[in-house]
């Protein structure tokens, strides 16, 4: 499923702390496939053995700062697609991971410093550019996405954007 | 206001004057893609519509992340990456053995200063060794290049790293990136740029300047570009340098005369102490390999330690060239042989234990000591392994001490 930039998404949080690297989201030895149901098998396995179990549709991944550092591997992001992660929401995130997040058509969102417990129901305004905590009634700005991810992200991801308009056009 | 290295990059190349923070769309020099990547970024360049590679000698696809093949799904990947290369025309297809994909893209002139260049990998930065603005990108934006030959980005910021002073008999380049990755952190350079000046780059060689650019990558940022000043290639180029008054994010100056071999312990390449807080760390496997640290002169360093000496009987060690040319190199000068007899054990020139694909997987509370760039948890296959990160000496003496030692603590021969 692509979330487009105009939806609002609501889902329940699943909370990890700094750093999280590739390796962590889909070890490299499971990255070698077009399987994708063979990577979300293996989502988060050295992180949180239990998360491919417990994760339902339309979830939302909440990380602290740099999230998806270390390899360029597309699979990381299209493992947490896969698996039912509807949206990644993070402190910050790590430059590829969050190019490759939006290529797939996977919504990412920093935040900054936040304080989002770990099964609380979140709210992401992609288009106002906010993240509610419905449980706390907190909410969070989102840093703004450059006009050329937000229209990758309304396509749908690169692909569809690609499909339409054929090219990037002129610097 | 002046440019800095990869300001005046994308200048050239968008056609105006750009600085830090805007976007540009940018035709690009080079693009390359691997047995990780490359599978992904071809089912989603026929997914854009893609017939034709935009310039089929501009494209290199290299074999190296799980080569020879370890089973019959990687072997259908190497087998689709073969079949696009044949009907593509693709002039730069490298097999397996041919090497690593950073190391090919160098070692054969595929990537020039001054060159923007998209790799579908990590450490695409490598190339900035050369003075080129090389950068990492997923399979998706790979195929969007293939497609256009362009990609967009967004102008980085850039930090400038000034290496001042005289790096110590046995200290390299390694050390000096670990301690730099230890300092900035694994996010201190997230979205930037690294420039690297100094004496200390005018004296390096394009192997070590390698070994810099390589590891930015570790502290998160979008590309090296280190100052040509010094740098000796086998074919003419106009040189680099940023203007003097380029604004910078922030600027380091770092004297590296005082410092020693530097070790990063499991399990983040940031977590970086000097050899002597953790000697004596006793050792299972060492592997001197990756497209940070296994280039003729890293093989050179470790059989300076090992020749006429032999690895511990309980440790094994496993060797991999970076490239076919380097290990021919080595064939011919008698290095292979040093490494072999003092009982290293080689394998194929490719990525393969690095990322723990196949060829050197560790097992349960083993300990690794590694030439490479990362150790994540799990990286090199196992989670309940631990890797710890040096320079190619310092493995090849842990090697031999089945502990971790300073090579300048061996006993004499």
């Amino acid at each position: 499923m692509a979330y487009k930039a105009k939806q609002v998404i609501r889902g329940a949080a699943h909370v990890y702390g700094d750093n999280i690297d590739t390796d962590r989201i889909i070890p490299g030895k499971y990255t070698k496939t077009l399987d994708l149901s063979h990577l979300a098998d293996h989502v988060l396995e050295d992180l949180d053995p239990t998360f491919r179990d417990r994760v339902q549709p339309g979830d939302i991944l909440v990380a602290g700062d740099n999230f998806g550092c270390g390899s360029s591997r597309e699979q990381a992001p299209l493992a947490l697609k896969e698996a039912g992660v509807s949206v990644v929401v993070a402190s910050y995130f790590a430059r590829i991971f969050f190019r490759n997040a939006i290529n797939i058509g996977l919504p990412v969102v920093e935040i900054g410093r936040h304080t989002i417990a770990d099964g609380t129901q979140l709210e992401v305004d992609l288009a106002r550019g906010e993240v509610r905590d419905l449980s706390a009634e907190q909410t969070y700005a989102a840093a703004p996405l450059p006009d050329i991810m937000l229209a990758i992200l309304d396509a749908g991801g690169l692909v569809r954007y690609l499909q339409i308009t054929g090219d990037y056009g002129d610097s | 206001m002046g440019h800095t290295i990869a300001e005046k990059i994308i200048s050239r190349h968008a056609g105006r004057l750009v600085h830090a923070a805007e976007i540009a769309i940018v035709p690009i020099d080079g693009a390359m893609a691997t047995d990780t990547t490359a599978p992904l970024a071809i089912k989603a360049f026929h997914e854009m519509g893609g017939r034709r590679v935009w310039d089929a000698g501009k494209m290199a696809l290299v074999i190296d992340h799980a080569a020879p093949a370890p089973n019959e799904r990687i072997a259908n990947l190497h087998q689709m990456m073969r079949e696009f290369s044949a009907e593509q025309h693709l002039p730069h297809f490298y097999d397996i053995g041919s090497g690593i994909c950073h190391q090919l893209m160098v070692e054969n002139g595929h990537v020039r200063p001054g060159d923007i260049f998209l790799g579908a990998d990590s450490h695409t930065p490598t190339y900035g060794a050369l003075g080129a603005f090389a950068v990492g990108v997923g399979s998706t934006d790979l195929a969007a290049a293939m497609l256009t030959g362009k990609t967009w980005l967004k102008v980085p910021h850039t930090i400038k790293i000034v290496l001042e002073g005289t790096l110590r008999p046995g200290i390299t380049a390694k050390d000096v990136i670990l301690r730099l990755v230890g300092d900035l952190g694994i996010a201190g350079a997230t979205y930037d740029a690294v420039e690297f000046t100094g004496p200390v780059v005018a004296r390096m060689t394009l192997a070590s300047r390698m070994v810099l650019a390589n590891m930015v990558a570790e502290m998160g940022a979008k590309t090296a570009l280190i100052d040509t000043i010094g740098l000796d290639l086998d074919y003419p180029f106009d040189p680099i340098h940023p203007d003097p008054d380029a604004v910078y994010k922030a600027v380091y100056t770092f004297d590296v005369s005082e410092l020693t071999h530097q070790i990063a312990v499991p399990h983040s390449p940031d977590s970086v102490v000097p050899l002597t807080q953790v000697a004596g760390q006793p050792i299972a496997m060492a592997f001197i390999g990756s497209c940070t640290n296994s280039r003729l002169e890293d093989l050179h360093a470790a059989a300076a330690v090992l020749r006429g000496r032999h690895i511990a009987p309980d440790v094994r060690m496993i060797v991999t060239a970076a490239s076919r040319k380097i290990f021919n190199e080595a064939l011919r000068d008698g290095t292979i042989a040093t490494l072999s007899e003092a009982g290293a054990s080689f394998i194929t020139s490719g990525c393969g234990p690095c990322v723990g694909t196949h060829q050197g997987v560790p097992g349960d509370d083993e300990v690794v000591i590694s030439s490479t760039n990362r150790n994540f948890r799990g990286r090199m296959g196992n989670p309940n392994a631990r890797i710890f990160l040096a320079s190619p000496a310092v493995v090849a003496a842990t090697a031999v001490a089945g502990r971790i030692i300073d090579p300048a603590d061996l006993q004499a021969r």
